[in-house]
């Protein structure tokens, strides 16, 4: 069970991301959060995201509500 | 061993304990000359690195041109990036708040009232159709909950992304800054080649 979870489904690029960004902020170091999105391109923008960034995508699951689990690093 | 002979080895001894000393010294300070200038050029190369930013030079006053930089501004903030956007001609109407008219020359009155006032009433590059693109543009995007351009504008400056108001064009286009939204940084060319050239990436949209 992850830390925190952030629900954007039925938001579009790029407010996946900008909220992701903006939680990542308040949350300590090794915690995780768990991202549920429908955006189409989310899959690309949180592996995108996690490589710029540095922080873990543990787990990603596909679907129409994506599943996208973050460790902060 | 006889006396003389301990005496030579004591020479000895000394003499190559000199030699060592002195040669040692030589690699010694020839090393630490190296050093010296590798961390000159590790310090020239440290200014040299850019930094991890966007600048976009923002010219289009085109709806979806717009919406396009603020996504991508919104975009780069969210990947830990720092994002400053220099707007100018068509571009200025995204910081527009009203049409202010008292004070202005004819020729800049007609200027305000050809321009559309705000980011809220702008055109669509494409299919725009007297206004009807846009209505259209709206609809759409309402219907699969995309953000409107006045709510990605809220959103940038929310993020903190910086915005720059090219002021030669603003004079050119008689706009004034109380026509403009707050917290606006002022600036010209220069302005914008300072802050591209400390970026990793530089788009004109």
């Amino acid at each position: 069970m992850a830390d925190e979870q952030l629900d954007c489904k039925n938001l579009n690029c790029p407010m996946p991301i900008v909220k992701i960004g903006k939680m990542i902020k308040t949350v300590e170091e090794g915690k995780t959060i768990e991202v549920t999105a429908t955006d189409p391109a989310f899959e690309a923008d949180i592996r995108a995201w996690a490589k710029k960034t540095g922080h873990e995508l543990v787990n990603f699951e596909d679907g129409d509500i994506k599943t996208a689990l973050i460790e902060k690093k | 061993m006889t006396t003389q002979t301990a005496l030579d080895i004591a020479g000895l001894e000394k003499t190559i304990e000199e030699m060592l000393d002195k040669k040692l010294n030589e690699r010694f300070s020839s090393l630490e000359a190296q050093l010296e200038g590798l961390s000159q050029q590790l310090q020239a190369i440290q200014q040299d690195t850019l930094s991890d930013r966007v600048t976009l030079l923002v010219f289009s006053g085109d709806m979806d041109k717009l919406m396009s930089a603020f996504i991508i501004g919104a975009g780069a903030v969210a990947m830990g990036m720092e994002v400053s956007m220099y707007f100018t001609f068509w571009g200025l109407t995204a910081l527009k708040k009203q049409n202010v008219y008292n004070g202005k020359s004819i020729p800049e009155k007609m200027m305000a009232m050809m321009l559309p006032t705000g980011p809220d009433k702008v055109g669509t590059s494409k299919m725009n159709m007297f206004g009807v693109g846009p209505a259209f543009f709206k609809m759409m995007m309402d219907k699969s909950n995309v953000e409107t351009l006045p709510d990605l504008i809220t959103i940038n400056r929310e993020l903190g992304v910086k915005m720059i108001a090219c002021q030669m064009t603003m004079g050119v286009m008689g706009i004034t800054k109380e026509e403009l939204i707050d917290e606006l940084e002022y600036g010209g060319a220069g302005t914008y080649i300072g802050e591209a050239s400390d970026s990793k990436i530089t788009l004109f949209i």
